[in-house]
Parts: structure tokens; C-alpha cells; sequence
């Protein structure tokens, strides 16, 4: 559990986050109705922050397809986000991705749908006419 | 969201891909996709966590983030298993603030002994705003910096 708590940077010297305080700050004042925050608190938002890190890495990994190629990828990642009820917030960002192609044929596949529509709306209303 | 000339919402690259090296097994290849996204996610997280914080604050009708304010808010997001290890690193942190603390105390007693101030010790709080301040005036010094 020590290992959680202290790293160790390229000095060997041993430091409690890696993560910036300046940059972990920036990002929580952008936050609204934020008005100030204790260092402590801004400590162990840069800790959790690299817990979540390494969890969401780990996590990827092992439910991802990237474990028998020794990968991490992508799709392992945007896999978690739909899968996963932990990480589901994540979604948003980390949509799945598709082929060009296959979204073309979608849209296509798509405008030939509301196509048909049209039409059978517009037969009904040839019939009313031909009826008076 | 109103950002500042330079301030950047992303975190530094080479960090980010230290932590995730050191999380999974050696000779793992990450993405360079894969880097990216964990980086976005890691902002998203800092967002949502000090967001769900300030609720907690705001409940406590208090203006300021604290720490129990962090715990709370992982515990919120289903993060539990994040709580113990923060909890010993706000230990370690606060040992740290106090050897601190103890050490600039003896200089001014040393220093005092040397000069022969008859000046009776001053006693300082233990004041989480002073710390706030302080990173706030190292934060317009470098802005200072850049300007020149």
C-alpha cells in the first residue's frame, strides 16, 4: 500500500503525487460555483486523480481485447466507458469509433428509410383523391 | 469556462504515460489513442470530483474544499476503493507539512538565539488559507515570468 502513497521521481527522491498542483488547481477553479480550495484538498484530488489513472488503465487491459496482443488500445478504453457502470460517466468522451465506410452506408441505408415513408404517405394520399 | 492567456485544461503527457507504464505489466504497448483518451478521462475525473466535492462543501455551508470533502466525494462517485489509500497519503502529507513547520520553527529559534532577540515566540495557526495563499503568489510569479 506504501508504494500507492510515495513515489519515487528520477532524483530517487520520494514524492507524495507526480501529477502538477498548479495544473490539478487550474482545472478544479475552472469548475463553477468553486470558490476556493485548502491544499489539502488539492493534494488529494491530484493522489485520486493518479489512482484513477492507473485504474482505468488496469481495468481496460483486462477487459479488453488488447490483452492477447499485449496492447492497450482505444477501443479497449471506449469499451470500458459503455461497459462498465464505474467508468460510465466517461461515455461522452470516449464514444466508439466506426469506419468511415460503415457510417456512410448507415447514412445512406438511413436516407433510403425516410425515402420509403415519404412515398407511402404520399400514395395514401393518392388514393383520397381517386376516391372523390 | 474561462481560461486564462496560457492555461491549459490537459495534463503533462509525460506524467500521465509514467503513471499508466507503471500500472500495467512490463512490455504492454499503449496506443497512442489510448494515451490521449486516459489523459481526456483524467480531466473529465478531476471535474466530476470537485464538483461532487463542492456539494459536500456547499451542504457543510462552507466555502472552501477540504479534504474530507474529497473522501466524501469519491466515496459519491463509487470510488471507494480509492478512499484508503488517500487517506494514508493526507497522513503522509501532513507529516510532512509539520516536519516542515518544526524545521523553520528551530531556524528562527536558532536564528533568534544567535542575535539575542528577547522577541517572546510567535504562534502560528495551523491555517490552510496561509498554504492557499502562498501557492496563489508562486502562481502570479511565474505568470510574471511569462510576461517577460
Amino acid at each position: 500500500m506504501a508504494d500507492l502513497v510515495v513515489g519515487k521521481d528520477k532524483c530517487g527522491e520520494q514524492r507524495l503525487v507526480s501529477l502538477p498542483l498548479s495544473r490539478i488547481r487550474v482545472i478544479m477553479k475552472s469548475s463553477p460555483e468553486v470558490s476556493s480550495i485548502n491544499q489539502e484538498a488539492l493534494v488529494l484530488t491530484a493522489k485520486a486523480t493518479e489512482l484513477f489513472v492507473q485504474y482505468l488503465a488496469t481495468y481496460s487491459y483486462r477487459h479488453g481485447s488488447g490483452k492477447e496482443k499485449k496492447a492497450l488500445t482505444y477501443s479497449d478504453l471506449s469499451h470500458t466507458a459503455e461497459e462498465s457502470e464505474t467508468f460510465q460517466f466517461l461515455a461522452d468522451i470516449l464514444p466508439k469509433k466506426i469506419l468511415a465506410s460503415k457510417y456512410l452506408k448507415m447514412l445512406k441505408e438511413k436516407r433510403e428509410d425516410d425515402e420509403e415513408e415519404e412515398n407511402d404517405n404520399n400514395g395514401d394520399s393518392d388514393d383520397d383523391e381517386a376516391e372523390s | 469556462v474561462v481560461l486564462r492567456p496560457g492555461e491549459d485544461l490537459n495534463l503533462p503527457n509525460a506524467v500521465i504515460t509514467r503513471i499508466i507504464k507503471g500500472a500495467l505489466p512490463d512490455g504492454v504497448n499503449i496506443s497512442k489513442e489510448a494515451r490521449s483518451a486516459i489523459s481526456r478521462a483524467a480531466s473529465v475525473f478531476v471535474l466530476y470530483a470537485t464538483s461532487c466535492a463542492n456539494n459536500f462543501a456547499m451542504k457543510g455551508k462552507r466555502k472552501t474544499l477540504n479534504a474530507s470533502d474529497v473522501l466524501s466525494a469519491m466515496e459519491e462517485m463509487e470510488f471507494q476503493r480509492f478512499v484508503t489509500p488517500l487517506k494514508e497519503a493526507l497522513e503522509a502529507y501532513r507529516r510532512e507539512q509539520k516536519g516542515k513547520k518544526e524545521a523553520s520553527e528551530q531556524k528562527k529559534k536558532d536564528k533568534d538565539k544567535k542575535t539575542d532577540s528577547e522577541e517572546p515566540d510567535k504562534s502560528r495557526d495551523e491555517d490552510n488559507d496561509e498554504d492557499e495563499e502562498r501557492l496563489e503568489e508562486e502562481e502570479q510569479n511565474e505568470e510574471e515570468e511569462v510576461d517577460n
